[in-house]
């Protein structure tokens, strides 16, 4: 017990840490592979500290919602990036991890992200939520069919169960997991408004989406939006990392050696993943708009395929 | 006892009918109607909760009725589950109609109490026969208060329009226009919904004659009567309920009615549908029926909710987006009956009772919600002068309290945990997503098609919820109206935080009402237990699988955002001043643009336009259409873009071709000589004979 709730606050403070140090680090690697020598991965870090500084200045018009939105967006986001386990399964908050459950928090603060955008009333807040909605129309299902194929295989939808299903290795290789990871790679960009999808490095770009919802946000405002978008990309690498490549994950119960060789796995599995999102990132180019569902809706037809395959591969078995 | 007391209450609702046909133009009477009904509904909520703490009770035989079918009432849980929302809804609108319907005409007010009796005799019916005959009273009455329209000018306290503006809405003439046509489609559309739920209980009765649902249910229906009657209860009940491709007539007909009535009709009565199709598919005729028999259900519940929702998210209208929203979640709530049906018949019952159990917390959430979004609606109406949300805008600040319970409900539509509309979603995505087990690859199919389909209404849904919430009460104002738009008054607005806080309860605590739902959860999906995990703290579908924990999970967002706040007072002090908003540094407006120019906000239309685009062309058959002036014209450029619904319109002329040449046959049958009309009299007893040939020995009287 005592386990659970020490290896859960070490998660949080954790997520906490590391969140900007990631989107740091992305934007350093970036540079690198393009040959600038680009801003320490510590700039995030130093950024949020600036703008805390800062008296945020709030529109004449608005109303309270762009004074509580990013704090109901950070706190529906801190608790999804509590759930999704990082160096250790078993932790306090285990049993409520549901994928499901992770889906509705992180739509939780795409709406709480929407609404602020929408309360001043500008043209760029209002075009932005309409993408960002319209875009998870598509990114919804299939998550979901995802979780369908991890919930057949591990026999339900819990994070810790479906991690320790997938690390017994009872399952081996599968064409379905193959299409899964694909089209959970997809509604990754897509959530994280990561290139293909949207363009986090640009300002005042018609095509924007996720920016464009903050541009009337300053100072500490602007800090929990820029917080919960960190948090929100290590969310998603470490949900990525939990379920395709669950190997050497500790259990909370097993003490703390254990935990030190699950974190520098962790680490090591994060630093990975960022290494191919950056060079990804820097290979292609952002699409149109409307050709984002198209992108989603390949995604979504893959991961019908990898269900459709698991329920062949079950009836024959 | 508790059933007694129910009729009562029920014989309550004709004398206020009466006095209502009375009160036209008598305020004072008319607010007594309303009173009386309200109390009558809030009788009918704390019986229906009565009920389900100490369970159901034995039918009571009516002293009146025809000979051949005596009426009798039952309450069982089934019943008093969906009688709770009847009751709580009934309540609210009550509220509402006593502030703004006490100079409503007297069709209204003598129609209002008959359409709460209908719906509640159809609830309590413990036969065939009652149910009805209180469904088709509830269809009648609900048609004339489509009929009645519009309030009359007086009652509607914002209907002028500064001079040079355009007119908030169409003229009066055109909207009784509107609302003729809107009630004569409705009243096409219940008789064929009557049309087709009288045969179906005939056939489940077979020729043994003995309507109640006890005997109907020993004998459940086989071969292919039991397919007739699945057809006609999905196509009479589907009609009622606006299951698509029947659909068409419940957008246009629901906003026509005052705010009141609309949210019954749309969070009561189409659940009253439901209900009939529930209890003849589900309870009384699910026993031994194979996997087919829910298919129809699911499917046409997965179209309905991807239909709805996209629809909710293209409309201007907030009635009209809230009725395309009904027919989203009447949607899913047929995909979890269906569900439940399809696992019942794999012998699955503790995953059919987890189906079940998401499509009846579903019935009570989306009714709560539904109808504080409705009341909202009617009280923007009152206040700002407009249903458009292109004439609104920025209300928060003229209506602060509404906009927060109409956030309430707007959340629970959009499926926000930890609202109502994510319990029950999850819920059914936890059957959905373990109902591979059934072997059969076709249903297999069915399942991850239907997943994704409720992924997609899913977010469609919260698309057009969070449209609705920002267009309406964020933003700047569309229209110099809004400016003076006035907070509800005491007594509605406390009738919207009733709804609100009761909607918050029904999402925070799902096992707890779930385990007061076992027998209404077991009469739909034949599993003795109910759902296998239902506590005050957690549901799941079994002891060890995954659970949802909404009150845990309440409280801890609730820390996190209080931690989240504390440690950013203490990391950043300063306190935040006004200026004027930023907007990427465009020049500020001109003086006479107090609003700021009104082109550079996203309209209702502009809003919903990537959505258009994307999924519109296919489903909504829109066009798009630039006109693009030469270089040098100075002509501007212009953008058309239409959609519409393909459904109605395929369905009416097609409708109307049928009845011409129907017309024409029938009227040869005058010029008909002698012999041929006995010959065609002989050959009708003929046909009617053989039909009851064939009914008999499958309809039950045989078994």
């Amino acid at each position: 017990m005592m386990a659970a709730l020490l290896t859960q606050a070490l998660h949080l403070a954790l997520m906490l840490a590391l969140a900007p140090l990631l989107t740091g680090l992305l934007r350093w690697l970036k540079a690198r592979m393009l040959g600038r020598r680009g801003p320490s991965p510590l700039q995030p870090w130093r950024d949020l500290v600036k703008l805390c500084r800062k008296r945020p200045v709030l529109a004449e018009n608005a109303s309270l919602v762009t004074s509580i939105a990013p704090y109901a967006a950070c706190a529906a986001t801190l608790l999804a990036a509590a759930l999704v386990p990082g160096f250790t399964r078993g932790m306090a908050l285990g049993g409520l991890a549901d994928l499901l459950l992770l889906g509705g928090l992180l739509a939780l603060s795409r709406a709480a992200l929407a609404l602020a955008a929408m309360d001043i009333g500008s043209a760029f807040g209002g075009l932005g939520a309409a993408r960002e909605m319209s875009f998870a129309v598509f990114a919804e299902p299939a998550f979901l069919l995802c979780v369908m194929a991890f919930a057949i295989l591990a026999g339900g939808t819990n994070l810790d169960a479906i991690g320790a299903a997938l690390q017994d290795g009872a399952l081996g290789l599968r064409v379905s997991l193959a299409l899964a990871l694909v089209a959970l790679l997809a509604v990754a960009l897509a959530e994280n408004g990561r290139i293909p999808v949207d363009n986090p490095a640009t300002h005042l770009e018609l095509t924007m989406v996720h920016e464009a919802m903050l541009l009337e946000a300053s100072g500490r405002h602007l800090a929990l939006w820029e917080m919960q978008a960190a948090l929100r990309l290590l969310l998603w690498l470490s949900l990525l990392a939990a379920l395709f490549l669950p190997f050497g994950m500790a259990e909370a119960a097993e003490g703390p050696l254990a935990w030190a060789q699950g974190l520098g796995l962790w680490l090591a599995k994060l630093a990975g993943l960022a290494l191919a999102l950056a060079g990804f990132e820097n290979a292609i180019a952002k699409m149109r708009v409307f050709r984002v569902p198209e992108f989603l809706g390949a995604a979504l037809l893959l991961a019908l395929l990898g269900v459709v395959f698991l329920f062949l591969s079950t009836g024959l078995a | 006892m508790l059933i007694s007391t129910l009729a009562v209450l029920l014989c309550c609702l004709p004398p206020l009918a009466l006095l209502g046909a009375w009160a036209g133009g008598r305020p004072g009477l008319a607010r007594l109607v309303h009173a009386g009904t309200a109390l009558v509904a809030g009788g009918f909520a704390l019986l229906a909760l009565a009920a389900l703490v100490e369970g159901g009770e034995a039918a009571l035989l009516l002293p009146f009725g025809p000979a051949w079918a005596p009426l009798s009432l039952a309450l069982d849980g089934l019943s008093a589950w969906f009688l709770l929302p009847l009751g709580l809804c009934g309540l609210a609108c009550g509220a509402y109609g006593w502030r703004h319907e006490a100079v409503a005409p007297a069709r209204r007010l003598a129609a209002w109490p008959l359409f709460l009796a209908g719906m509640a005799l159809a609830l309590l019916a413990g036969d065939g026969f009652t149910l009805l005959l209180g469904f088709e009273g509830m269809s009648l009455a609900s048609w004339v208060l489509v009929a009645a329209g519009q309030a009359p000018a007086g009652s509607v306290s914002a209907g002028s329009v500064p001079a040079g503006f355009p007119a908030a809405g169409p003229a009066p003439a055109e909207e009784e226009g509107a609302a003729r046509a809107a009630a004569g489609l409705y009243l096409g559309f219940a008789l064929f919904g009557a049309a087709c739920l009288l045969p179906a209980v005939g056939l489940l009765a077979g020729l043994a004659g003995d309507l109640s649902f006890a005997a109907l249910r020993q004998a459940p229906p086989q071969g292919g009567v039991a397919w007739v009657v699945l057809a006609l209860v999905v196509l009479g009940a589907g009609s009622k309920a606006g299951l698509v491709p029947l659909h068409g007539w419940l957008p246009v007909a629901h906003p026509v009615a005052p705010a009141h009535v609309s949210a019954l009709m749309s969070a009561v009565m189409t659940k009253v549908a439901l209900y009939v199709a529930a209890r003849l598919l589900l309870d009384v005729g699910g026993l031994g029926q194979g996997l087919g028999w829910g298919v129809p259900l699911l499917a046409l519940g997965a179209a309905s909710a991807l239909f709805g929702a996209l629809r909710a998210t293209q409309e201007g209208d907030i009635k009209v987006l809230l009725a395309c929203s009904t027919i989203e979640n009447v949607g899913l709530i047929a995909m979890a009956f269906g569900l439940s049906a399809l696992l019942r018949a794999a012998d699955l019952g503790a995953l059919a009772a987890l189906a079940a159990a998401a499509g009846l917390l579903h019935v009570l959430g989306h009714a709560l919600a539904k109808t504080l979004l409705f009341l909202v609606a009617g009280e923007v109406q009152h206040g700002a002068g407009s249903r458009r949300m292109d004439r609104l805008g920025g209300l928060i600040h003229a209506m602060p309290k509404v906009a927060l319970a109409a956030l309430a409900g707007a959340a629970a539509l959009a499926a926000l945990p930890p609202l109502a509309g994510f319990a029950a979603e999850w819920l059914l995505l936890q059957a959905l997503l373990a109902s591979w087990r059934v072997g059969e690859l076709g249903v297999q199919v069915l399942a991850a098609a239907a997943v994704a389909l409720l992924g997609m209404a899913a977010a469609l849904g919260a698309v057009a919820m969070l449209r609705f919430w920002g267009l309406t009460f964020l933003g700047r104002p569309r229209a110099p109206r809004t400016l003076g738009a006035s907070e509800a008054a005491p007594l509605p607005r406390a009738a919207l935080f009733l709804l609100a806080g009761l909607g918050a309860a029904v999402g925070l605590l799902p096992g707890a009402l779930l385990a007061l739902g076992g027998e209404a959860v077991a009469r739909l999906s034949g599993h003795a237990g109910g759902v296998a995990l239902a506590s005050a703290w957690a549901v799941a579908a079994s002891p060890s699988a995954s659970a949802y924990h909404p009150l845990g999970l309440a409280v801890l967002l609730l820390v996190l955002f209080v931690a989240v706040v504390l440690a950013l007072r203490w990391l950043s002090p300063r306190a935040s001043v006004r200026g004027p908003a930023w907007d990427c540094g465009f020049v500020a407006p001109p003086p006479h643009l107090p609003f700021g120019d009104p082109g550079t906000q996203p309209s209702a239309a502009g809003f919903a336009q990537p959505l258009l685009r994307m999924l519109g062309t296919s489903l909504l058959a829109a066009r798009e259409r630039a006109t693009l002036p030469p270089p040098g014209d100075p002509a501007p450029a212009r953008l058309d873009s239409h959609w519409q619904d393909p459904v109605l319109p395929a369905l009416l002329p097609a409708l109307a071709r049928w009845r011409d040449a129907l017309v024409i046959r029938a009227e040869r049958l005058r010029d008909l000589p002698l012999r041929h009309l006995l010959m065609l009299a002989f050959g009708t007893l003929l046909a009617l004979l053989a039909l009851l040939a064939w009914v008999g020995p499958g309809g039950g009287a045989g078994a």
